[in-house]
């Protein structure tokens, strides 16, 4: 077949190959193949297929790209996707099934619904660090929903790349669903092509060369992306199992190379040493005395991305703040799970998003933390009641009215962590001396920084628990735990500002690749006259009382009564 | 320059506002709808005027399709937004407990609104009604097509609602520009497509999500009817829903009709003479119908209509007026399907009717084109409805009426492909001012150790039964029954 030539030879895949794919796949749908339900049963029990007969060679992948020990494949990838198809098969007729919806006066006699009805040929764009995970759930999405599919998996992944392409080419329907190999010359010929939706995983920067490209073609995108998601440790807990949740989160999901990873930590500077001690024990409970020699962690993707974490260690600013791990091995890209304590703020790690096995931990008094760690990833703190900040640079105290700082001084003391545009300040160590019982009462926290896809909290305070959840804007919150939201079906997945737009899992995930069609049935029955010209005074009387509901009005109106 | 100083101050005042928290309370949002029904309420006249003015929109026209739609949209808005805001919980697998989820609704930020000038009023209200129940602050930005109602807008939005969190921001393309130069959280617009483009473009730029509101070829596909009484409903429909609301000008309208060869004669009999019923011999001197918006668009239309192959075809109308932007209800029989009539957005009075040796082609008819904001489909026949609903695709679907759905808060109203993307009303409008952010809540009792490293089989094949939720063999694992 043609289109597997196009696939093969990736030197010969410009836009014009792009566009035929496109326009082959685009008969398919037209035809009406995807849109029944047993096609989409059949693909989906296919997929269901290839991954259990294909396990080995899926683990087998992910170890030579990125050393993914067995069990992470196995589950987060193979058996996620296995429990989202399984969730699929069970619940496709519900989903598919057409939403009743009840109408009102202003359309009697009527009834309606909403259809879900598939949006036609889509792009989906995947990542490499869960190459298998990120490509196939989004797929069953798309195949649930009854689209036709292009695939392009992310080639710094290459093994599983090549795997995907083969596997999918083996099991599933190849005049609707194809996967497109290739780095950015592929990429930008696929972009250029016109699409129903295009699914976008990755990072910010080329979210908004998706982005722009679709807006050509006013395409709808869903974009999950990543960014620097906090958590948040209280003092007072089972510090235990807070640490182990927390490494599983950090190095237990493929060395921190998540978009959910935590990113850093905020916790009160008394409680620091402990948590680091805690970490460092429970770290060597997992991966051994040598964890560069682990099975059970993954290495990093390749020598960029190496080299990018070596730069964030090698920062100046961090000098002397790594309080565990920091070995490297260039030839095998390994980093060892790497704990540093009191980072600046201004410093290369804290400014990216690391997505990597480097942990940050940020101290602040037991005050601040209550009131304001808050704003760590936050962009701003909002006081509206005079108190005073003391603050500690250089271990000289100082103190700052805040009512008296222009919005300027405030800014510069709270600034945004997510952006480039650090300014040169050191780590807050402050005390708040508020002159007001309730701190938390006392000053409003902003969400107008970058906001996470996730945000975590370790906490048994329910005053702190509840302030965190409804103040912290992020995609995603859990609280006592990590990572473990995205394995919830019934929760959306995605992000918020720059960590995303768009939402999937589970039901959400036939939701995106959906467009639900509002259908108002009417009948030939029960014309009023008073919708149409010629207007009078009295029809407009009728409208009003009509459109307002009031039972009296319209009789008054009926009977022509003037307007009372 | 003077201008993008008042954007960026505008901008600035709303965050602030924001970062108040003040715009997240029930109250506020409540109080700040209260004021929107007051607004409308008190202003009924001076809308109405304005209407007048900007597009010779009869006062009756002017309250169903905007004063009252507004006020039905804010009250149902009212009443519900309570409900809405509240947590929903959602149901956890065992497997976590103890753990509970929920979906919070959390507002996005500043929002930007593009209103349009053909319902100047609802457009730009209708969409405030979901920001502000959405808990935003929001800048809203009327056409400068429809002057005097942008006026009113900026008048009187501040007198009735909080100005910090709610501005009106007037003037043409270039403050349009300078808009969307900013970074918004949302940007919500309803115009053409071309514009649409540039927004989402715009909104690229800085991850902005956006919900574009367009138009399109909407299609009335009208099977052949025999009994009379449906053959009049039908009719009045048809110019109800093309010239009973802003003449034409206007996103929803019926654009074209298709119809079987051997009903179209009947078909613009029956139009013909609801025309004259709604609009009286002379329409020109009808009070019933709204003027063009201005020269542009009527010398577009005019355009249209008079490429010689197209004026062949007009059976019903064609006398303008261009000192009054005055354009008579027009119809068409079967002009080229090749000529920009039939090729672009109509928007305006003119009505082609194209004819079919089968009803059933109109479905391949439609998908031959950009898929429309809406199709219109007047038939008894049930298979047919089927066909339609499954074949096709559209924003949405009416049967048997035109227009209505506009009204309904049930159903969610916005377009598909070119059409637009996203959509809106009740409950929809406040989900797309909204993040449905998901909570979970965890205890630190009960630590499923098999979730840690060192990894083993024992591990692996835990996990293996938890993604299938099997607890029983999870169970035989655990106490050891199981290999």
């Amino acid at each position: 077949m043609g289109s597997e030539q196009v696939t093969k030879n990736k030197e010969v895949f410009n836009a014009a190959a792009a566009s035929a794919v496109v326009n082959e796949l685009r008969g398919s749908f037209s035809a009406g193949k995807t849109r029944s339900y047993e096609w989409r049963v059949a693909q989906l029990k296919s997929m269901f297929k290839m991954l259990d007969e294909h396990e080995p060679a899926i683990v087998a992948a992910l170890r030579d790209d990125i050393s993914k020990p067995e069990l992470e494949a196995s589950l987060y990838e193979v058996g996620m996707l296995k429990g989202s198809i399984r969730l699929a098969l069970k619940e496709l007729k519900r989903w598919m099934a057409p939403e009743k919806a009840k109408t009102e006066i202003t359309t009697f006699p009527s009834s309606a619904e909403i259809v879900s009805e598939p949006l036609g040929v889509v792009l989906i764009i995947s990542a490499w660090n869960y190459p298998f995970l990120l490509s196939l759930d989004p797929v069953v999405g798309a195949i649930a929903a009854g689209n036709a599919l292009i695939l392009k998996p992310s080639e710094i992944a290459p093994a599983s790349s090549s795997l995907l392409a083969k596997l999918v080419g083996q099991y599933m329907d190849s005049s609707s669903i194809r996967v497109v190999e290739g780095a950015v010359a592929e990429t930008s010929a696929l972009l250029e092509q016109k699409w129903d939706k295009i699914f976008y995983t990755g990072n910010g920067r080329v979210a908004r060369i998706v982005m722009a490209a679709a807006a050509k073609h006013l395409t709808p995108v869903v974009l999950e992306l990543g960014g620097k998601s906090p958590v948040v440790v209280d003092s007072g807990i089972n510090l235990q199992v807070a640490t182990r949740r927390i490494i599983m989160g950090k190095w237990g999901c493929n060395n921190g190379q998540a978009c959910i990873s935590p990113d850093y930590i905020v916790t009160t500077k008394d409680y620091a040493s402990k948590l680091v001690d805690s970490l460092k024990c429970e770290l060597e409970n997992f991966f051994g005395k040598k964890p560069m020699e682990s099975k059970d962690l993954s290495r990093i993707v390749n020598s960029n991305h190496f080299a990018r974490l070596s730069n964030m260690l090698d920062d100046d600013k961090v000098a002397g703040k790594i309080v565990h791990g920091g070995e490297r091995d260039k030839s095998n890209l390994r980093i060892a799970p790497t704990i540093l304590l009191d980072v600046p703020q201004d410093s290369l790690i804290m400014s990216e998003e690391i997505f990597g096995p480097l942990l940050p931990i940020l101290t602040v008094s037991i005050e601040l933390l209550y009131s304001s760690a808050l704003f760590f990833f936050n962009d701003l703190l909002f006081l509206r009641n005079a108190f005073s900040v003391k603050m500690y640079e250089a271990d000289k105290p100082y103190e700052i009215h805040l009512r008296q700082a222009p919005s300027v001084l405030l800014h510069q003391l709270f600034f945004r962590l997510n952006t480039r545009n650090i300014i040169n300040f050191p780590c807050i160590c402050g005390t708040i001396s508020d002159k007001v019982d309730k701190i938390e009462d006392s000053f409003d926290i902003i969400n107008s920084g970058t906001k996470p896809l996730a945000a975590y909290i370790f906490t048994n305070n329910k005053k702190l628990r509840e302030q965190f959840v409804t103040m912290v804007s992020a995609g995603g919150v859990v609280v006592n735990d990590t990572t473990l939201h995205l394995a919830v079906s019934s929760l959306p997945f995605g992000g918020v500002q720059e960590s995303g737009m768009g939402s999937y899992h589970g039901k959400f995930s036939f939701d995106a690749f959906s467009h639900k069609k509002a259908v108002l049935y009417r009948s030939f029955a029960g014309d009023a006259a008073l919708r149409y010209p010629p207007y009078t005074q009295g029809k407009l009387r009728l409208m009003k009382a009509l459109m307002s509901g009031s039972i009296i009005g319209i009789i008054r109106a009926l009977l022509g009564f003037p307007k009372a | 320059m003077e201008k993008m100083e008042e954007i960026e101050g505008s901008i600035a005042d709303l965050r602030t506002t924001f970062r108040s928290r003040k715009t997240t309370s029930v109250a506020w949002r409540k109080n700040q709808l209260r004021g929107l029904i007051e607004l409308v309420q008190d202003n009924e006249q001076k809308i109405a005027k304005a209407l007048y003015q900007d597009l010779g929109k009869h006062p009756a026209e002017v309250y169903r399709d905007e004063i009252g739609i507004v006020k039905k949209s804010a009250n149902h808005a009212l009443s519900c937004v309570e409900k809405w805001m509240a947590p929903k919980k959602n149901r956890l697998p065992l497997l976590y407990f103890p753990a509970s989820a929920q979906v919070l609704s959390e507002p996005l930020g500043v929002v930007l609104i593009f209103a349009s000038w053909n319902f100047p009023i609802s457009l730009a209200l209708d969409p405030l009604i979901g920001a502000i129940a959405a808990g935003n602050t929001v800048l809203l930005k009327p056409s400068d097509l429809a002057p005097e109602c942008a006026a009113f807008l900026q008048e009187t939005i501040p007198l009735y609602l909080d100005c910090n969190a709610i501005k009106v921001i007037n003037g043409g393309a270039d403050v349009g520009e300078k808009l969307l130069q900013q970074k918004w959280d949302k940007i919500f617009f309803t115009g053409s497509t071309r514009v649409g483009r540039l927004v989402m473009t715009a909104a690229a730029k800085h991850l902005t999500p956006v919900t574009l509101e367009l138009g399109g070829k909407c299609p009335a596909v009208v099977d052949t009817l025999f009994s009379l009484s449906d053959i009049k409903v039908m009719a009045k429909r048809i110019v109800g829903g093309k010239w009973a609301a802003c003449n034409g000008q206007i996103c929803i309208g019926v654009d074209y009709v298709l119809v079987e060869k051997k009903f179209a004669s009947t078909l613009v009999d029956s139009l013909k003479r609801t025309i004259k019923k709604f609009f009286g011999e002379s329409p020109k001197d009808s009070n019933s119908l709204s003027r063009i918006v201005n020269k542009n668009h009527f010398d577009r239309l005019s355009k249209l209509f008079k490429e010689p192959r197209v004026a062949a075809s007009i059976v019903h109308g064609g006398s303008s007026n261009e000192e009054n932007l005055f354009i008579e209800p027009t119809i068409l029989l079967d002009p080229p399907l090749d000529s920009e009539i039939m090729t672009e957005e109509i928007f305006g009075p003119l009505l082609p009717i194209i004819t079919l040796n089968n009803i059933q082609e109109s479905i391949e008819f439609v998908n031959s084109r950009p898929k429309p904001l809406v199709i219109y489909a007047f038939t008894k026949d049930e298979t047919f409805k089927r066909e339609i609903l499954s074949e096709t695709s559209s924003g949405s679907v009416v049967f048997n009426d035109t227009v209505v759905q506009y009204a309904a808060d049930v159903l969610p109203f916005g377009g598909v492909g070119q059409s637009g993307l996203g959509r809106y009303h009740g409950k929809y409008s406040f989900d797309n001012f909204s993040h449905e952010k998901p909570v979970m809540q965890r205890s630190f009792f009960l630590e499923m150790e098999p979730r840690y490293p060192p990894w083993n089989d024992f591990k692996i094949n835990f996990f293996r039964f938890a993604y299938r939720f099997d607890y029983f063999n999870l169970l035989l694992l655990l106490l050891g029954l199981k290999k």
